[in-house]
């Protein structure tokens, strides 16, 4: 699938996939990268080194800061899927260096699934 | 997109490093969105200032920035703190937490930020006239200044909108656009709010089922600033709102397309089960009121309840460090202090780190923070009206 490159670089990983949108800021714990949101269909969840899968980000706009921090400590995933990515979350991935694609139909991609992220020709490939 | 000459430069390198890597970040954004070219902006607001929100990897990104010189271009306040930032050590906040606080917000006063700490800082003095291009990026003051000013912001992250508060300027695209600004979905709603918790509760309602799109409500007959406040907090946080209009109420109702919107009908019924779903909890340990920061309004009308009363626990009533000035001039504080509250400026529940205050339980009025507390503060939530949580403390 082609996507629309919203931040670059390489990552293969196991896709981990939240049907619901999902906010960083009060979803994602900072520290363990575990996914901290009550009734999130991912809670509990971690998402290091996963290639996560959503539609799009959703409440506070200090999520990009949260994405920036999970990656510098070592908690972050490994690209970042998305339906539609909004500025939230952009702002985070390029800021963090975390490859992202969107524009992608993602409900082709199922949790387990091993992907291969082109986030530098926008290009992801479910194995 | 197209770039000035001057803009070219500025990616070059010319004016430094840190300009170069904020505008980088503000053309990689307008890359992606489809922006044609920068728009200057009159004014800013910082997001990511708690250091609970930032923690350590934040803290050393803004001192990195100010270490080397950024300077903001533009008018720009910040979001909340995570503490009261001159009553902090009598509220109660922990020291270590305090020290890192305190560094972040000098990091941000060396860039020429206004150290003022409000999620309304509309009601604070950075107020923005009607289409004004503004770089934004706390939720509800986005809601706010888009729908209820007619200002035009996107909803900003943290870090871009401090690229855009040092570049002065920000990509075009988006709710920077008319055509971007029309409403994709009708929402009817068919009860009397009356309370502004009834507004929160309609928000965090229409959050969930809009997302990130444009709401037009029609049937909501009257609603003071105050409401309206409640009500954009309540989508932004449920969902990811960033503009909504209201017939009759807010500027742009009349003048948008009202074709082919989806309609959402909104009753009692509705209400009540989000009162429901938001209550997850019983007795609160603490009351805070003030989520978006409270109008003096609010600040007055609360002094009122609760003039000659004593609280059997602790109320904060959170707000900015100018609207406490003039309450207590007022002699509001001091009202609400013999009652046993506290006004608390410069934060609110959300950002401060109340889990490690030993609080389990929080009431609130407001949809926003009903739906912040239980993952971000391990809070239970008794979601209820001004009137039910202050009853139940005196």
């Amino acid at each position: 699938m082609k996507g629309r490159i919203i931040s670059p670089g390489k990552a293969k990983g196991q896709a981990i996939v939240s049907r619901e949108p999902i906010g960083f800021y009060g979803g994602i714990d900072i520290k363990t990268g575990i996914v901290i949101e009550k009734g999130h269909p991912l809670e509990g969840k971690s998402v290091k080194d996963k290639i996560l899968v959503f539609p799009c980000g959703k409440g506070s706009t200090v999520g990009s800061y949260v994405i920036y921090g999970i990656k510098k400590n070592g908690v972050a995933p490994a690209g970042i899927i998305n339906k539609e990515t909004e500025t939230i979350v952009a702002t985070g991935v390029i800021l963090a260096g975390i490859p992202c694609v969107d524009k992608i139909d993602i409900e082709k991609i199922k949790d387990g699934d091993t992907i291969i992220l082109d986030a530098d020709n926008g290009i992801v490939e479910v194995k | 997109m197209n770039l000035t000459k001057i803009e070219e430069k500025i990616l070059d390198g010319e004016k430094g490093e840190v300009m170069e890597r904020m505008f980088r970040l503000l053309v990689r954004l307008g890359e992606i969105y489809g922006a044609d070219k920068m728009i200057p902006v009159g004014s800013v607001q910082v997001a990511g200032v708690s250091y609970k929100s930032i923690g350590d990897p934040g803290t050393d990104f803004l001192e990195d920035l100010a270490s080397k010189g950024a300077k903001v271009k533009v008018l720009t306040y910040l979001n909340p703190a995570g503490m009261d930032l001159e009553n902090w050590e009598k509220l109660g906040f922990p020291k270590d937490f305090a020290k890192k606080q305190l560094r972040i917000m000098d990091a941000f006063k060396k860039m020429g930020i206004i150290v003022t700490s409000t999620c309304t800082p509309y009601l604070a003095g950075n107020l923005p006239r009607f289409r004004e291009h503004i770089a934004w990026s706390e939720s509800s003051a986005v809601a706010f200044s888009n729908s209820v000013i007619g200002a035009r912001t996107n909803r900003e992250g943290g870090p871009s909108a401090l690229a855009a508060a040092i570049c002065g300027v920000t990509p075009n695209y988006g709710l920077h656009l008319w055509e971007e600004r029309q409403p994709s979905f009708k929402i009817n709603v068919d009860l009397k709010l009356e309370f502004s918790s009834d507004f929160g509760a309609l928000g965090y309602y229409v959050g969930k089922m809009v997302k990130n799109k444009i709401p037009y409500f029609t049937g909501i007959k009257d609603a003071d600033t105050d409401q309206l406040k409640a009500l954009g907090a309540a989508m932004a946080a449920s969902g990811a709102v960033a503009l909504y209009h209201v017939e009759g109420l807010t500027p742009e109702a009349d003048l948008v397309k009202k074709t082919n919107l989806e309609t959402i009908s909104v009753g009692k019924k509705e209400i009540k089960e989000t009162y429901d779903k938001l209550n997850t909890g019983k007795n609160p340990d603490i009351v805070i009121f003030g989520c978006p920061h409270a109008s003096l309004k609010e600040i007055s009308t609360l002094a009122e309840k609760l003039e000659g009363k004593h609280l059997k626990k602790p109320v904060w009533i959170c707000t900015s460090r100018m609207i406490k000035e003039v309450a207590d001039r007022m002699g509001y504080n001091e009202i609400i202090a013999r009652a046993g509250g506290s006004i608390v400026a410069d934060t609110c529940m959300v950002v401060s780190p109340i889990e490690e205050m030993g609080y389990k339980t929080t009431g609130v009025n407001s949809g926003k923070a009903a739906n912040y507390l239980p993952s971000f503060c391990k809070q239970e939530v008794c979601f209820a009206n001004v009137d039910d949580l202050i009853g139940g403390l005196i």
